[in-house]
């Protein structure tokens, strides 16, 4: 029982933070109409923009992560502008062969300027909280309580602003919203921005509970698709419902199989889920 | 009555292939224009193409006197025209209150007073404003779509089709509601199926084929035109 | 001066060896790819399970995994060939099915488990460690020659070569295109679209799996880390962008010409400090990543673009 619930501490913490990188794939995914192959890597940018901020001014990693948010969603918009708002007119599917590449230009900018190996943001190990003989990291809480506020903030934004309506809208149904007067690359300005940003909180995250390391979000991505899909691409409400699954998924896993084996557990509940509805988890989906 | 809507020898479709082939026609405002004629004729791809949602490659379109075609969407929405499609006309994740927000997007006060007016013309919506759009039934849906349009108080209301997936006791309806709606000083352009009920409302009728205008009259000539009746209206 | 002769000779040999594995590996994205439209980003894990295949059939007997089973080598190529194809009809079974954006997302997983399975099952692989003393083709005949297991390298290229061009002229190919264009048209037409994408996407990767094959014998010693997508997939993908997705002349020279900037740019590597060797790779996987980008955006149907065998329909 106790292990049950030990890994169910680790499975919630991994599922806030593919809950952060799903929200912002499937809103990519379900606005933009393409799977974002970089979004793993834009939480790797994210976690290290945070690691600068952190050694440059020797801020903590909370007060680093707004900054980190921000470099995120700009980088986002950079790609956005660059590239991708010169693809639109093509099928997604090239959209989604130039994100891989933009993935790859992510990572290896991140391994030139901060190297290959291993970081932290600080040194040494903070005793863990027991109760009830499960041991909880301190930066455990942070990770939970950081994504729920943000899921919440994201979560007012969707509901209460215009920008948020529109997105909404968008994902719902493109060419309504666009007759309705929306001016979809303002939205999908907005998009990125929320993506990159939630990404980037990701990767703090990501990094807070293991390490920095430039291949650490590719490593994940996989995951976080499967929380996309499972949640029902473009459906952001789906994707923490996604996210939160998949983390729970795979940590309660290690009772039964190999615990090197984790990553195939997102794999298989992504190909169930795909196999029973193949042409897409919400009807009408393009 | 002045001119509102101008398709001057319009060539437009999906990708390469023309449906529509030169196609021309004027619509004033304060007027009900119905366009009828059999399937694959170019009805829908006619309203898609006044709002660029499907490619044009010739002709000319014209609203209040400022040509559109090559327009995005959002920026013809301005102007003061509204759209129905016939089919994903609501925003179905969304309640019917937020649809209509939607529909308003452009505005940016005010809300409260098109609201009401909306309110006004389909008293089920107010019942249901928090409802999600998908769960309406069909007529709901369909009063839901032409409030979302109405919302910005356009100058003229496109309409795709309004009565094609209602029940028969709807139907008498939704064609009493687009009269109300010209009577507010809107103009409507309407691709119907119930071609007989459709023309009945109409001031002028429109019959297309193979992408061009083939009859233009008044609806009640239309209707008594032996030709087109055995030929459109189904004998 | 002689000394710089038979290195350049064996630099050279070297090179077109290696630019003839990453050909068959193209080639065999471009079944997938350019010609039925499949997206495969998991051509590293084909590529590995090929490898590995022949090297446990090659290898003398080990302790240290299954095997080895002392085979000749064409044995090899075989089994690598078969079990590359028999993951393939299994994987393909469950996604061929897939959007093909749904089938990117799940070719990525695919790999990422072949890469676990050949880390963790130490009993098979050896795991971490690795297969060393794969042999040479006609090892025991001609000794360790290079130009002979370029060759065979070559022969595989070509077989390879008209095998897919005679499929993309015949009628198998054109439904492919039919498959990939339109699906609609296709279905309408009474073609069994799932098993002609199927079929494409188990002979691909038996494709892959012989590239794969060919790795281990030419480098004689394999382990996971060989294998991490940035070799094994990116430079694949690369390859075929810029030579003409659809177009197997356009594969070839896409292979030559990706792997000529590689080296190219890898010399820097050899004049750099060691403890800058990472970095130097780093610039050069980014300029890949750039290059893509590029070509994306200015020309899209890369350096050969593909030719329908008949004329437009």
């Amino acid at each position: 029982m106790i292990d049950f619930l030990q890994l169910l501490i680790y499975g919630i913490v991994l599922g806030s933070i593919l809950t952060l990188g799903a929200i912002g794939a499937s809103l990519v995914y379900g606005i933009l109409r393409f799977a974002n192959f970089a979004h793993g890597d834009m939480m790797t940018v994210g976690a290290y923009l945070a690691l600068v901020a952190v050694t440059t001014t020797g801020m903590s990693v909370y007060v680093a992560l707004p900054f980190a948010m921000i470099g995120g969603a700009a980088i986002a918009i950079f790609f956005d502008q660059i590239v991708y708002k010169r693809l639109r007119r093509t099928v997604p599917i090239i959209l989604l062969i130039s994100s891989f590449s933009t993935a790859l230009i992510l990572r290896s900018v991140t391994q030139l300027i901060w190297g290959p190996k291993n970081q932290v943001y600080e040194a040494g190990i903070s005793l863990p909280y027991v109760v009830g003989g499960v041991r909880i990291r301190p930066d455990h809480v942070t990770i939970f309580v950081g994504s729920v506020l943000l899921i919440i903030a994201f979560h007012l934004f969707l509901k209460y602003t215009m920008a948020g309506k529109a997105m909404r809208a968008m994902s719902d149904n493109v060419d309504l919203a666009r007759i309705s007067g929306v001016n979809s690359e303002r939205v999908f300005l907005w998009t990125w921005a929320i993506g990159g940003a939630l990404a980037a909180a990701a990767g703090v995250f990501l990094a807070l509970d293991t390490r920095l390391h430039p291949e650490m979000g590719w490593h994940v991505l996989l995951a976080v698709f499967a929380a996309v899909i499972v949640g029902g691409i473009g459906r952001p409400y789906g994707a923490i419902a996604g996210g939160m699954i998949i983390g729970v998924a795979t940590e309660l896993s290690t009772m039964v199989f190999e615990p090197a084996y984790k990553p195939a557990v997102a794999f298989a509940l992504m190909v169930i889920v795909l196999v029973l509805r193949p042409t897409g988890v919400i009807k009408g989906q393009p | 009555m002045t001119t509102l809507l101008e398709v001057i020898d319009i060539r437009a479709g999906y990708g390469e292939a023309d449906i529509l082939n030169g196609l021309t026609l004027t619509l004033s405002d304060n007027e009900i224009a119905v366009i009828i004629g059999p399937n694959g004729a170019g009805k829908s791809t006619l309203m898609k193409a006044i709002f660029g949602l499907v490619s044009v490659h010739g002709g000319d379109i014209r609203f209040a006197g400022q040509v559109i075609s090559g327009r995005r969407a959002d920026q013809i929405a301005k102007l003061g025209l509204s759209y129905v499609p016939q089919e994903r006309n609501v925003f179905a994740s969304m309640t019917v209150h937020e649809n209509l927000e939607m529909g308003a997007y452009l505005l940016r006060a005010g809300l409260r007073d098109h609201l009401s007016r909306v309110y006004d013309l389909f008293p089920q919506l107010q019942e249901r404003r928090n409802q999600i759009a998908g769960t309406l039934s069909g007529g709901e849906r369909q009063m839901l779509a032409m409030g979302r349009a109405l919302m910005l108080d356009p100058r003229l209301l496109l309409l795709d089709e309004p009565t094609a997936a209602l029940a028969p006791r709807y139907v008498a309806e939704t064609f009493e509601r687009i009269r109300e709606i010209r009577s507010q000083g809107i103009g409507v352009l309407m691709v119907e199926q119930n071609a007989r009920q459709a023309l009945a409302v109409a001031d002028r009728g429109i019959v297309l084929v193979m992408g061009q205008n083939r009859f233009e009259d008044s609806g009640p000539k239309l209707l008594a035109n032996r030709e087109i009746a055995e030929m459109y209206l189904g004998g | 001066m002689m000394e710089d002769l038979l290195g350049s000779v064996t630099f050279g040999v070297f090179f077109l060896t290696t630019v003839g594995i990453y050909v068959v590996s193209v080639l065999g994205l471009n079944l997938q790819w350019g010609m039925t439209g499949q997206l495969n980003f998991g051509i590293a894990g084909f590529f590995a399970l090929g490898a590995y295949t022949s090297a446990i059939m090659t290898t003398a007997p080990s302790d240290h995994h299954l095997g080895g089973f002392e085979m000749p080598i064409f044995v090899g190529f075989a089994a690598a060939m078969i079990v590359a194809g028999i993951t393939a009809v299994l994987v393909g079974l469950i996604t061929v099915r897939l959007r093909t954006d749904y089938l990117a997302i799940a070719t990525i997983g695919i790999a990422e488990i072949v890469r676990l399975f050949l880390k963790n099952e130490d009993w098979l692989t050896n795991g971490v460690r690795g297969i060393p003393g794969i042999p040479r083709p006609f090892e025991a005949s001609v000794g360790d020659n290079m130009f002979v297991f370029m060759a065979i390298v070559f022969f595989c290229v070509v077989l390879v070569y008209l095998a897919l061009e005679r499929a993309r002229r015949a009628p198998w190919g054109r439904v492919l295109r039919a498959i990939r264009e339109n699906e609609m048209g296709a279905e309408a037409a009474g073609k069994h679209i799932t098993r002609f994408r199927l079929e494409a996407f188990v002979v691909g990767s038996m494709i892959m799996g012989l590239a794969g094959a060919l790795f281990a014998h030419q480098i004689g010693f394999i382990s996971p880390e060989a294998f991490t997508p940035r070799f094994a997939t990116f430079i694949v993908w690369v390859m075929l962008i810029a030579g003409g997705s659809g177009n197997n002349r356009g594969a070839m020279l896409g292979a030559l010409v990706i792997w000529l900037v590689w080296s190219g740019t890898g010399f820097v590597t050899s004049i750099v400090p060691p403890e800058y060797a990472t970095q130097v790779s780093a610039v050069r996987l980014l300029m890949i990543g750039v290059l893509v980008q590029v070509i994306l955006l200015y020309r899209p149907e890369g350096l050969l673009p593909e030719k329908p065998p008949n004329s437009r329909t």
